[in-house]
């Protein structure tokens, strides 16, 4: 039982950083109608962003969220305004390839920068634990999540309670009503997919204390945002959310009731069961 | 007449082709060949009837295991067992159709069932025994037409040319037929289609079976070109990609998409290895990706129907 209960713990605190980095993807999906394949690439840049910080100037990874989350927040509004927005009336199809372009990029050039060797930011705390009754908590992993919520939150509380945000729900709603009272939207459309990509950037700074990485985690996170949001709900912040414990939780089920390499098919049935039964997602609106 | 000597002249220089080039060219060609073909076979369902995959490695791996494995263990002919494998593929895609379409699963949705079903069958793939884990499946060479094991080249060159006719044979034939065009109103509009009477749930049925049949048909040919199977290459979703991106930069739903797409690619992805691979490893794969970002920027329909809108309106021009 207190195997059972561990389990759960580990992927509710690993399921917070896992909610960020969806609730990105499902910002930019929500606006742009764009399936960012990038989505883990860019994670995978905030990883090393975090790590070299800390290698060269000791920069503490909690720490250098600030810095990520502005680096990539500015690649990802770069995305957006230099490419996407030259192809909107292209077919869909056309979105999903020049995304596979600019993931191709961005792993490989990461492959090129830091090598094929998985890093890892060993801190001080690394392994530094406490105990609660018969549960263990990893300090790590406890700062991750406290600090995932929090960034959660501010993003919430933007997106509900400032012009900035108001706009940006605005054209996710209705584009056509958005530009029609005035909203400059290929402004919005670059500052929203700017903000989805400092979300999963951020998220990267905060799983390097306990994640080893390497250029090709990215496709994997990639797909797992996708699992997430479509398990949450589509364009759903507080399904993004929910979907990212959810996912979290399974994952780390998985790996106790079936072997640990096998622990990716939980999620994976959960979103086909999702697809089959809920298609809008446990807290999406139906479509 | 003009495009009957057109198509000749081609037909020829591709019989002789393969005797006159260099073996990184006959590789060059047949990759060319063979993805074109896959690429059709993805066209029928992603292009025709606009249901994007991003799991064909799924039945394209299901047609290599089967044929492999019933030629190494139950020594069954691949020539034989690509038909079984075909037959498993398509029945594995009627299984996520029936799920997929009944609920109405469409777009985004779809695709990311696809998805899901392809990196389900990796995971089992890595542990079955009989699919050999992580070690992966090796193929034994015993040159033998009869067990699809050819010495040198050419043989296979013949064989991935003949598979790219037959699959765009097969192709225009849907084009031409009502099935074809029932397909393309489906892409175009579900609900009108369906309003006009339009069997929609079972002609995206049909699409998505052939489609996965013919693609695990290239699955042994993969099989028996590498004598090498392992589930993170064969069932790795880039290798989905791989399948889907020619027909798209090509342009979906044209029979000349595929195979001009591939072309394009294979060039491309040459290019990018022989001039950039004594560079830093990784550079010639972002040169690849930054290959494909132009060619979606500048070509945002599609090589072929980017180039027949100008060739027609060079005709339109000139008396």
């Amino acid at each position: 039982m207190t195997l059972y209960l561990q389990a759960i713990i580990n992927g509710l605190l690993v399921g917070g950083v896992y909610s960020l980095m969806a609730l990105g993807l499902s910002l930019i999906f929500g606006v742009m109608r764009v399936i960012n394949f990038a989505h883990g690439d860019m994670m995978v840049w905030g990883m090393y962003l975090t790590y070299w910080l800390f290698a060269a100037a000791g920069v503490d990874p909690y720490l250098s969220i600030l810095v990520t989350g502005s680096v990539v927040f500015l690649l990802g509004a770069a995305v957006q305004k230099g490419l996407v927005n030259r192809i909107l009336d292209a077919p869909h199809e056309m979105q999903i390839l020049l995304m596979l372009g600019v993931a191709l990029v961005l792993e490989n050039t990461a492959l090129m920068v830091w090598g094929p060797d998985p890093r890892r930011v060993s801190t001080g705390y690394a392994l530094s634990t406490f105990w609660l009754g018969p549960l263990v908590f990893d300090i790590p992993r406890v700062a991750t999540f406290g600090l995932a919520l929090a960034l959660a939150l501010g993003l919430y509380l933007f997106l509900k309670k400032t012009d900035l945000g108001r706009m940006i729900r605005a054209a996710s709603d209705n584009q056509v009503g958005a530009l029609l009272v005035g909203t400059d939207i290929l402004k919005v459309f670059t500052l929203a997919f700017g903000i989805g990509a400092a979300c999963v950037g951020a998220a990267g700074s905060l799983m390097t204390p306990f994640l080893p990485f390497s250029p090709s985690t990215g496709i994997f996170f990639t797909v797992t945002s996708f699992n997430i949001v479509i398990i949450g709900g589509m364009g759903s912040l507080l399904g993004a959310f929910v979907g990212g414990l959810l996912v979290g939780v399974s994952e780390s089920l998985g790996a106790v009731v079936l072997v640990p390499s096998l622990k990716e098919i939980v999620s994976f049935v959960l979103l086909v069961l999702i697809l089959l039964f809920r298609p809008q997602g446990l807290l999406g609106s139906s479509r | 007449m003009l495009r009957l000597g057109l198509g000749a002249a081609v037909g020829v220089v591709l019989l002789v082709l393969p005797f006159w080039v260099p073996s990184t060219w006959q590789n060059l060609l047949i990759s060319t060949f063979y993805y074109a073909y896959l690429g059709q076979a993805w066209n029928i369902l992603g292009g025709y009837a606009g249901q994007l995959s991003l799991g064909h490695a799924a039945f394209f791996a299901i047609g290599a295991y089967t044929s492999a494995v019933l030629a190494t263990q139950y020594a069954v002919s691949p020539w034989l067992g690509m038909f079984a494998g075909a037959a498993l593929a398509a029945l594995l895609s009627l299984g996520i159709g029936y799920l997929g379409f009944r609920f109405g699963l469409r777009g985004f949705y779809f695709i990311l069932l696809t998805l899901a079903v392809a990196e389900i069958c990796r995971l089992i793939a890595l542990h079955l025994p009989i699919l050999g884990g992580y070690t992966g499946l090796f193929i034994n060479f015993s040159p033998n037409p009869w067990q699809f094991q050819f010495r040198g080249k050419i043989p296979y060159y013949f064989i991935a040319l003949g598979f790219l006719c037959a699959g765009s044979g097969l192709v225009w034939l849907i084009q031409r037929s009502k099935l074809g065009v029932y397909l393309v109103a489906i892409r175009e509009d579900e609900d009108a289609s369906e309003a006009l009477g339009v069997d929609t749930f079972r002609y995206k049925m049909l699409a998505y079976a052939v489609s996965a049949a013919l693609t695990a048909l290239g699955g042994t040919f993969y099989a028996y070109f590498q004598f090498y199977l392992q589930p993170n290459t064969v069932l790795n979703i880039n290798h989905s990609v791989d399948i889907m991106i020619r027909p798209i930069v090509g342009g979906s739903g044209t029979i000349l998409g595929p195979v001009l797409g591939s072309l394009l690619l294979e060039l491309l992805g040459e290019f990018s290895r022989t001039t950039f691979a004594s560079g830093t490893a990784g550079l010639s794969v972002v040169i690849y990706g930054a290959l494909l970002i132009i060619v979606v920027l500048f070509l945002p329909r599609g090589v072929y129907p980017t180039l027949a809108h100008r060739l027609r309106r060079a005709g339109r021009i000139r008396p």
